[in-house]
């Protein structure tokens, strides 16, 4: 029996087996997409390179060289070199990895948040769903941009806050969503079999609701990321997010402002690499849903 | 409560009565529920500018009088601000000055932030406006054709913009467009509303310069003031044009596939009113929605392009206000933005309701 057919086997042995059964289905119908697959490799290639940076990128990050200031595009220095000559590559390179960072916590803080939320919300129902239901609409209802300005204004610029800001007014979506989904096997014969059973609502909601939930909001969570990328980015522009020397690409941009009409390199760089990573998700997100949610897809 | 109908019962012609009398309470009934939910909504609002601004500074006094105040003034200032009560009282006192249009004062002008607030206004909205116009007048047309010719170039067109839409900072764009389109081929005006050598030449009325030099009949401020607009609205339009765009291809869609539609075609209508009259007429009322919140995503997204372009408009004026540490300024700008945009949400939601027969 080969890897193959063991992982494709249609009555699996082990929960293991199915599990991964399961993951290599829905890999296999994303590679049939050829933009998801563009996604794919673009979001990997975010990825390796955040884990790499040291290695491939050709200077420091942050080592000032001003013999070298605001040379063009060249084949020393592929993107040109910033005002005080550090290589402009070197730090989209490194940049990839605050961007990693940002958007990975900002989904471990914002999905679970608004999972769990959701869940508690559509399980019990009446006043809980009630309250929960209205602070949520409340947040959704708000300007997510000017918010998240407003949050960082208060606790004071820096990534941290930022991303702490950027969570705050992502989660709500997600509540929404959790909630969607709770109602509608709330009510189904395997919930009222564990109810029976003696299940507490902590064990319902955690251990059978919460798991059914998870692949649309692997969809949602994938297909925010560009605008996660982009708010930050926007923070990061405006002096609010990541502070210098720290190569953050939308800081990046605002520092090459200056420049932007002689040296249109300094600031059209980092663009390009927010664009690039920006789409990727948009491609992999778009795969995931055709592939996790056909009904969804169908009608997009 | 009880009796009232069998009282009706007895009068002639109570079944008209009653209908119509059904139908005026149900709006009424609609329109004090539209009322409640906008009023806990800016409620809430309310709660979280209070929250944000009296709540997470560690020091709200040091905040608004600076660390180098001295002792008599530091106490002074928490005595004014009322930061020696109950945190729910506060935030009541702060509901009530709100409401009254008190929003404290600018630290960087000096002035009360609501009158600071009326002065930007303006520039944002004639922005937005003309963003909106520029996306709604593509937007919709494009989404039309990409729909009804699936896979022609305007498809991939609307497709690739779409995409875009939804992955380049609207910061960077404003940029490159300046660098290319006000500095390298002089098609556009820069940076700010007017060329200096125009400004203060009309009086400000409405205080949106299109408007008031055409009051004024000054054709030259007219098109400087055009010559300026017209990069970052066609940015905050692109924006526009790639979600309504998207949308209206995704309705017209759903509204080709219909039955109905095949029996018209089957009939021997012409495509053309296939397409305008019998898919496009029912999706005009779903397209108001998306108008609607894409304006106020643009509201939104001009806080960006307002910074690129040095508008002096409100989002200029929250950056600015950021970049100060003024928080009087930065939270009434973000009170004003979150309620204007919470009210064209329900606006359109509640244009949705009564527009669209199958809602009510």
């Amino acid at each position: 029996m080969t890897t193959r057919d063991w992982l494709l086997a249609d009555s699996p042995t082990s929960r293991m087996q199915a599990n991964l059964g399961r993951t290599y289905r829905v890999t296999l119908a994303l590679m049939r997409n050829p933009l998801a697959v563009v996604g794919a490799i673009i979001v990997l290639t975010l990825i390796v390179t955040a884990i790499l940076a040291p290695w491939i990128a050709p200077y420091s990050a942050t080592g000032q060289n001003l013999s070298n200031r605001l040379l063009p595009p060249s084949w020393d220095h592929w993107m040109g070199t910033d005002e005080l000559g550090r290589d402009i590559f070197s730090r989209v390179l490194y940049g990839s990895q605050i961007t990693l960072t940002i958007v990975l916590l900002v989904a471990v803080i914002a999905a679970p948040l608004g999972l769990v939320i959701g869940a508690v919300a559509g399980y019990f129902g009446g006043w809980v769903d009630r309250l929960l239901m209205g602070i949520t609409d409340i947040f959704l209802s708000m300007p997510k941009l000017i918010l998240a300005l407003a949050f960082v204004a208060a606790l004071g610029p820096g990534i941290n806050n930022a991303i702490i800001a950027i969570a705050i007014t992502t989660w709500p979506a997600y509540a929404r969503i959790a909630r969607a989904e709770t109602l509608t096997f709330r009510s189904s014969e395997f919930i009222a079999a564990v109810q029976l059973q003696g299940g507490s609502a902590f064990r319902i909601v955690l251990r059978h609701i919460l798991p059914l939930c998870t692949s649309s909001m692997i969809i949602r969570v994938t297909l925010d990321m560009a605008g996660i990328i982009l708010t930050a980015a926007g923070l990061g522009f405006l002096g609010l997010g990541a502070q210098p020397p720290l190569p953050e690409w939308g800081a990046m941009i605002s520092r090459g402002r200056n420049f932007i009409l002689d040296q249109w390199w300094v600031a059209t760089m980092p663009g390009f690499a927010i664009i690039i990573v920006s789409l990727g998700f948009c491609f992999l997100g778009d795969g995931l849903r055709d592939v996790l949610d056909p009904k969804q897809g169908e009608n997009k | 409560m009880s009796l009232e109908p069998q009282a009706n019962l007895r009068q002639p012609g109570w079944a008209a009565r009653g209908v119509g009398s059904r139908r005026v309470w149900r709006a009424a009934n609609a329109i004090f529920w539209f009322i409640v939910t906008i009023a806990l909504t800016f409620l809430g609002l309310l709660a979280i500018t209070f929250f944000i601004g009296r709540v997470i500074p560690i020091d709200p006094v040091l905040s608004v009088v600076g660390d180098r105040a001295t002792t008599q003034v530091y106490e002074a200032a928490r005595q004014a601000m009322g930061l020696d009560r109950p945190l729910i009282v506060q935030f009541f006192s702060y509901v009530g000055d709100v409401i009254s249009g008190n929003l404290g004062n600018s630290i960087s002008t000096g002035r009360p932030v609501i009158v600071d607030l009326g002065r930007f206004f303006p520039a944002t909205l004639e922005m937005a406006t003309l963003g909106i116009l520029i996306g709604v007048g593509l937007g919709v047309p494009m989404g039309v054709i990409a729909a009804a010719k699936q896979g022609s170039w305007i498809d991939q067109v609307i497709r690739v913009v779409g995409l875009l839409g939804y992955s380049v900072p609207a910061f960077w764009l404003g940029l490159v467009g300046l660098a290319l389109f006000y500095a390298r081929w002089r098609l556009v005006g820069g940076p700010g509303r007017l060329d200096i050598f125009y400004e203060g030449l009309v009086p400000s009325i409405t205080g949106m310069i299109l408007i008031d030099s055409i009051i004024a009949g000054n054709m030259d401020v007219f098109k400087n003031a055009v010559w300026h607009l017209v990069l970052p609205a066609s940015i905050l339009g692109f924006f526009s044009l790639a979600y309504i765009g998207r949308m209206t291809r995704s309705f017209m869609l759903d509204q080709l596939s219909q039955e109905f539609v095949t029996t018209a075609r089957v009939k021997g209508v012409p495509e053309r009113v296939v397409i305008w009259r019998h898919a496009f007429y029912p999706i005009r009322i779903q397209l108001i929605t998306v108008i609607g919140l894409s304006y106020a995503g643009l509201l939104e997204g001009s806080v960006m392009i307002e910074t690129v372009f040095s508008w002096p408009g409100i989002g200029n004026y929250l950056t600015t206000a950021l970049l100060n540490a003024d928080m009087n300024a930065v939270l009434g700008a973000t009170l004003v933005i979150g309620a204007v945009f919470i009210f064209i949400n329900k606006i359109s939601d509640v244009l949705y309701r009564v527009l669209d027969p199958r809602a009510r």
